[in-house]
């Protein structure tokens, strides 16, 4: 379609300002969707780290009858949750301490720890719900003392992920509005520079899907050329995260493709719209 | 090939434009559309091409009647009609090949065949050494030349003319008159709406006047309206 690619060609000359504006916020909004995106993908990473790790420490109380902790032991694993049940004896709790932590070199009495019960639960139940209520359960033995898990930062990561999903979303919706308003409006511009243009195409015989295609390959590309600005955006901002804070992970191919076509569907979007309508009055 | 039939047209805002029309215009027919300014000659041709449809009536062009006509249908029929206009309607940013050219691609003809076809119909102009100028670049009279080889670019049954002279000198008015006639002694009909007294006259062909938006005079049906034939001096 060497015509229509020179439409195209001559719409961009015609409004570079709006044109390159158009770009621009498509990027922005693919750029909005990446970062929070990037930050939904890494803390769900880190979460996924966090959890295989999250356990329910049950801490006895003194003098508990061997027989009760075992009863009470097969009850626990007999919970849907539960993957694995394990006590943990003074000492090997002590032993475990003296290897992780230095201040415990010197200690060599294990008396004063108490006797505990270790609960790892099954993958996917070790949301922080779970855990509190499988926490809860456990408190109810009368001989456990107290009930230590993952507890807050678990619940906090899970908080922010959900709030960086979230505002990914509507920043992203947002600027992808924002875009599908400014192509509207090039578009509409173009239709009226170039009016005298199409009314001599529709003399001659031209098709209303003709005339409308150089304006949603205009927009397409337009969306693609954005999505390719926010990946490079987007890897640039992962990148200067990886060096100078923590090591993230980037999106797979896949996925940076999708965001890109994304783009596209946007900018054709904006130009289906708005060409239709601003067309007739033509 | 064209057939009007008790046509009235009523503009939102100026009113009735066309009462009762009725004529028709057979294959290879040349008729002239006379009639003062503002009588309603460029009305009836929106009419044929079908940038406009009757409020009241019926209008024909090619068998097809152009009221209810799907949307899609519309550039099939356009296809099958030239059109020129006083003020030549060309893109000032391309050059008079690319000007013919245009209506071509825009109908999805394969490249190749474009540029022979082009040629060709520049050569039957008259402007086979001016393909490569721009419409200033060129004189009225070879503007409106360049028009008409776009409008003949898909072998137009009929070629629809609104004062394709008013705005030429003698000289080039006797030009591109005598190239419609070319045309149509080719075999397309052609209906010329003038205001040209003197071309009207000198010709032998049929005339069809309006005034008021009302058909006064048709001279294939003689005189019968008792009409005066000399449009009024408006
Ligand atoms: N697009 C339009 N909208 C409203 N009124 C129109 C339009 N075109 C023409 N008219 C009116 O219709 C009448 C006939 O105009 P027109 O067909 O252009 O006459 P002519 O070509 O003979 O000069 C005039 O009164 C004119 O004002
Ligand atoms: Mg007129």
């Amino acid at each position: 379609m060497p015509l229509t690619l020179r439409e195209v060609m001559l719409g961009v000359r015609r409004s570079p300002l709006l044109s390159a504006l158009s770009v621009v916020t498509i990027a922005f909004s693919l750029f909005a969707f990446g970062l929070f995106g990037l930050l939904v993908l890494n803390v769900d990473r880190a979460l996924r780290g966090v959890e295989e790790h999250v356990e329910i420490v049950a801490f006895l109380a003194d003098g508990t009858l061997p027989e009760a902790v075992s009863t009470a032991m097969a009850d626990i694993s007999s919970f849907p949750e539960v993957a694995q049940v394990q006590e943990v004896s003074p000492e090997q709790a002590l032993a475990r301490a003296r290897a992780e932590l230095p201040e415990f070199q010197d200690v060599f009495d294990a008396s004063f720890l108490p006797p505990s019960i270790e609960v790892r639960l099954k993958e996917g139940h070790r949301d922080p719900r779970t855990v509190k209520e499988v926490t809860q359960r456990i408190q109810t033995y009368p001989f456990v003392d107290d009930v230590r898990y993952g507890e807050d930062w678990v619940k906090k990561l899970y908080d922010i992920r959900n709030i960086a999903g979230a505002a990914g979303i509507a920043l992203g919706s947002l600027f992808a509005a924002v875009a599908v308003i400014i192509i509207g409006t090039t578009i509409r511009m173009t239709v009226l520079a170039r009016e005298r243009e199409i009314s001599i195409m529709r003399l001659v015989g031209a098709t209303d899907a003709f005339v409308r295609r150089p304006f949603l390959l205009d927009g397409f590309l337009k969306g693609i050329i954005g999505g390719l600005l926010a990946l490079l955006l987007t890897w640039g901002a992962s990148s200067v995260i990886s060096h100078s804070l923590i090591q993230t992970t980037f999106f797979d191919p896949g996925v940076a493709a999708l965001g890109v076509i994304g783009g596209g569907i946007i900018g054709l979007l904006g130009s289906a719209l708005s060409v239709g309508r601003h067309l007739r009055r033509v | 090939m064209i057939r009007f039939s008790h046509v009235v047209k009523e503009y939102p805002r100026t009113g009735l434009a066309l009462q009762d029309v009725t004529f028709r215009v057979n294959k290879g027919e040349f008729a002239f559309l006379t009639g003062p300014s503002g009588a309603g000659k460029s009305t009836i041709l929106r009419l044929v091409i079908v940038e406009e449809t009757p409020t009241a009536g019926e209008v024909r062009v090619g068998g097809s009647l152009t009221s209810g006509l799907p949307r899609a249908e519309i550039p099939r029929l356009r296809r099958k009609i030239g059109v020129v206009f006083q003020d030549f309607r060309l893109l000032e940013d391309r050059t008079a090949e690319q000007n013919v050219a245009f209506a071509l691609e825009v109908t999805g003809a394969p490249r190749d065949a474009i540029s022979a076809r082009v040629s060709r119909l520049l050569t039957q102009v008259g402007l086979a050494s001016k393909g490569t100028s721009y419409p200033k670049e060129l004189s009225g009279g070879e503007q409106q030349r360049v028009a008409i080889a776009r409008a003949l670019v898909n072998d137009p049954v009929l070629l629809v003319a609104d004062e394709p002279t008013g705005n030429l000198d003698d000289r080039a008015t006797r030009g591109v008159f005598q190239l419609l006639r070319d045309i149509n002694a080719a075999g397309t009909a052609v209906l010329m709406a003038t205001h040209n007294l003197e071309l009207v006259k000198r010709n032998e062909y049929r005339v069809i006047e309006v005034n008021r938006g009302q058909l006064v005079f048709d001279s294939a049906e003689g005189n019968g309206a008792g009409v005066v034939t000399t449009p009024s001096p408006a």
